[in-house]
């Protein structure tokens, strides 16, 4: 008979979870912690799957040299980028002067030229969800970012008589009461849903694995 | 007892009360047909969006964000899978199969196996490619760098972001609004629902991402749970209250 799932799969999975979730509430009392060593193993798993997905980003990209229809230029600057960076780190090491510099030059530049998009990209948002969602809730998202950055401005701390006051003390009051009930709802519901999500993979009615 | 003795047996009590809960309702939705949930729009538009996909030949992206599987933000890269399979299977009959996105290396790996189990599932393991499950960057603002290009020269008609994000997830539903598509997001980080509340246009807001798997019939075990959770929930809400209540006669 054929199982619907794997179910060895499915029985390494729960039981390392039940595991995981056991000595996480009663911490073991011999030398030997099942919890520690469990994560310890995922750590180095994790550490070789990032291995495994460089590679497969490499060979999505140079299926894309290939391609015809496909933009080949930034596939050619990743895939030379990616090779140039791999060499360099595996010859002088991580922390070495060139792999720093390489983080510092290359990438934390670029990153932070995306960064400044960043924030163009989100006025230009919010102005056009005032023409898409046309709604009482849309006009209070954008009357509540809009006092909360004008307690931060050099208005509010121009000492203009009464307008300096009244904007620091009501960014404070919106993003100390309604912002934090707010917040604090949201993070009651998100923890209900991972113990939910956990639950449901403990159980084996969720399987991210094995086919 | 100690404060930390008291909140783990507390921790224990609702992982029990929660298991209890998920069974009984299992048992109770066995054999129902209707599910009685409340309408959610983001989730009809989703069918919606994977019907039309599939009817003009166009690709869905789903996007499963930067987390990881073992860390805090797992439980909202589980729940991507979860939709990832669902849609996956609706549209594996599509000219232009979905194709998947993440920012960690084993949940690249998980994406592909979700996929290939989705495809098996429905007879067509032999459309299967490993290229429509990628890594596209292990840093946020390279993630998203890496997911613009495919949303963009793919043909893809609609984007499903449902994972970890931080703020460049910002980056990504502008190209998707600028390729007039649809996007669906919802996020367990608290400033990125912020920016997905203003970015995307259909954004799921709070625990409404852990219902993905109920809506889209991904088994009687989703309902079940989205019911145990409203219970809890309703419980902390009276805690609460009590506990407000019992401060404010303790002032008198």
């Amino acid at each position: 008979m054929r199982l619907k799932f794997p179910i060895f799969s499915a029985a390494v999975a729960v039981l390392s979870g039940l595991i995981v979730l056991f000595f996480y509430f009663f911490p073991p009392l011999g030398a030997f912690d099942w919890r520690a060593t469990l994560l310890q193993w995922a750590a180095s798993l994790t550490a070789v799957a990032l291995l495994v997905g460089v590679l497969n980003l490499a060979s999505v990209h140079l299926g894309k040299l290939n391609d015809e229809g496909a933009n080949p230029l930034y596939s050619g600057v990743l895939l030379i980028a990616l090779v140039v960076t791999f060499l360099l780190v595996l010859v002088m090491g991580p922390v070495s002067e060139t792999g720093q510099w390489v983080f510092n030059y290359i990438q934390l530049p670029i990153e932070t030229s995306l960064m400044a998009v960043l924030a163009v990209s989100l006025a230009y948002a919010s102005a056009r969800m005032l023409r898409r969602r046309p709604t009482v809730f849309t006009l209070l998202f954008i009357g509540t970012v809009l006092i909360v950055l004008l307690g931060y401005s050099p208005l509010a701390t121009a000492q203009l008589p009464l307008i300096s006051e009244l904007l620091v003390s009501l960014q404070a009051w919106v993003a100390q009461v309604p912002a934090l009930a707010g917040a604090r709802g949201i993070l009651l519901g998100v923890a209900l849903g991972t113990i939910a999500t956990g639950l449901r993979i403990l159980m084996a009615a969720d399987r991210p694995y094995g086919g | 007892m100690d404060l930390e003795s008291i909140t783990d047996l507390l921790g224990i009590f609702l992982v029990i009360v929660f298991f209890g809960l998920v069974v009984m309702f299992a048992i109770l939705e066995r054999g129902r047909k209707s599910r009685n949930l409340r309408r959610i729009d983001a989730f009809a538009q989703l069918r919606r969006a994977i019907g039309i996909a599939v009817e003009d030949g166009a690709r869905l992206h789903v996007s499963l964000g930067r987390g990881d599987v073992t860390g805090l933000n797992s439980a909202a890269t589980f729940v991507g899978l979860s939709i990832l399979g669902r849609i996956s299977r609706t549209a594996s009959i599509s000219d232009r199969p979905p194709v998947a996105t993440s920012g960690d290396g084993a949940v690249a790996i998980l994406t592909r196996d979700t996929m290939r189990g989705a495809y098996r599932e429905v007879g067509a393991g032999s459309e299967y490619h490993p290229a429509v499950g990628r890594l596209t960057g292990v840093t946020p603002f390279s993630y998203a760098a890496g997911v613009i290009p495919i949303i963009r020269d793919e043909m893809v008609s609609g984007s499903v972001l449902i994972g970890h994000f931080g703020s460049e997830v910002a980056l990504i539903t502008d190209v998707v609004e600028r390729s007039d598509g649809f996007s669906l997001a919802g996020t367990d980080s608290l400033p990125a629902q912020a920016i997905l509340y203003a970015t995307a246009q259909e954004p799921l807001i709070g625990e409404e991402l852990y219902a993905g798997g109920a809506y889209l019939r991904a088994g009687r075990m989703h309902v079940a749970s989205l019911r145990a959770q409203d219970v809890l929930r309703w419980l902390i809400v009276a805690a609460i209250v009590i506990g407000g209540l019992w401060k404010l006669v303790q002032g008198f």
